[in-house]
């Protein structure tokens, strides 16, 4: 169901990862719910179409009743990323996407995250470079979360990423963009298309993001733990909406002084 | 005298299984539902071979399931 009634037909301007077209540019993860009926009303709410998932044990040995995330998140109405959330080194990344590509019967796309502190949880790029080219060369599609170092976004997209992912903020810190200047340098570089991830708390830095030319936006902790995630999870819809159509119109210039909006001339004096 | 059963490491946890099974026994007997994934010795097995690789006496095995994450 459409809430906002854009300029564009459904079909036109649509995101293009990989050889992949998605409509929306939103792009929601799955975690921090209170639970699964939470997660997938906030999910639908967002409008999204890729949704992120993380890999771990198996709970074994006894029948929660709970159902598994997959079948309430399904693989053939989403289209799920697995991300290698938890690695600090880049053979543990390529072994979770290694089992997440089996786990999803083949689907090669993936989010690569490599952390070097689990404070901050600040990715780690010499690692998240190294783990890129051995999974690019094993023929995944790797979607890259990174600093918005501009040198090192470049370097990812020319080891075969098919998507990098600067950060905005620290995961879950609901910071906003924090270096704009950065984030439009690797825009403005980029050949691939580039989605801000993390750090994003409120639906206007989701169009801050968008208006700085960004092809998606990536988020978790902002939908999950608003006071009414659902409700914020249509607020980040129609942010990524309207922010994709005022960078698509062109914004009017900055000045630094005034200009009058209604005519000059043929003031009735008074 | 022959073994009925072996151990082997489920999940970082040792557990019992009979002589013979394969990896979809195994994961029948744990009770595993939806997509998942099987690593033995730190090497993943195709879906395709769950059927007929038999679980070894003392390998060490990882089922891993997709769940909610950013």
């Amino acid at each position: 169901m459409k809430t906002t009634q854009s300029v564009f037909a459904e079909g036109f301007d649509q995101l293009h990862i990989a050889d992949r077209r998605f409509q929306s540019r939103l792009l929601v993860g799955t975690g921090k719910y209170k639970n699964l009926e939470e997660t997938a009303k906030a999910i639908e709410a967002s409008g999204a179409d890729i949704v992120t998932v993380a890999v771990r044990r198996t709970n074994l040995g006894q029948r929660t009743g709970e159902p598994n995330l997959l079948d309430i998140i399904s693989p053939e109405r989403y289209t799920i990323l697995p991300n290698t959330a938890g690695c600090y080194d880049a053979a543990s990344a390529v072994r979770t996407c290694r089992l997440a590509r089996e786990l999803l019967g083949g689907h090669d796309l993936v989010k690569l995250e490599v952390l070097g502190d689990n404070k901050t949880l600040y990715p780690d790029v010499v690692e998240t470079l190294r783990a890129a080219k051995i999974l690019c060369e094993d023929g995944f599609a790797v979607m890259v979360y990174t600093t918005d170092d501009p040198v090192v976004a470049k370097e990812l997209e020319s080891i075969g990423c098919v998507a990098v992912m600067p950060l905005a903020a620290p995961i879950g810190s609901g910071l906003g963009i924090q270096n704009r200047y950065t984030i439009r340098t690797i825009v403005e570089n980029a050949a691939v298309p580039i989605v801000v991830d993390a750090g994003v708390g409120t639906a206007s830095e989701a169009s801050v993001a968008m208006e700085l030319g960004c092809d998606g936006v990536l988020m978790n902790t902002a939908i999950a733990e608003a006071k009414h995630p659902v409700l914020m999870a249509s607020a980040m819809r129609k942010a990524v909406e309207a922010g994709r159509e005022a960078y698509l119109a062109g914004r009017m210039p900055r000045r630094a002084f005034a200009s009058a909006s209604s005519p000059i001339d043929d003031v009735s004096p008074s | 005298m022959t073994h009925s059963s072996k151990f082997v490491i489920v999940n970082g946890t040792p557990i019992e299984v009979p002589i013979g099974f394969s990896i979809d026994d195994l994961v029948a007997y744990m009770s595993v539902e939806g997509r998942y994934a099987v690593e033995i010795g730190g090497e993943i097995i195709p879906r395709s071979e769950h059927g007929d690789h038999l679980i070894g006496d003392g390998d060490t095995v990882e089922i891993v399931s997709a769940i909610g994450g950013g």
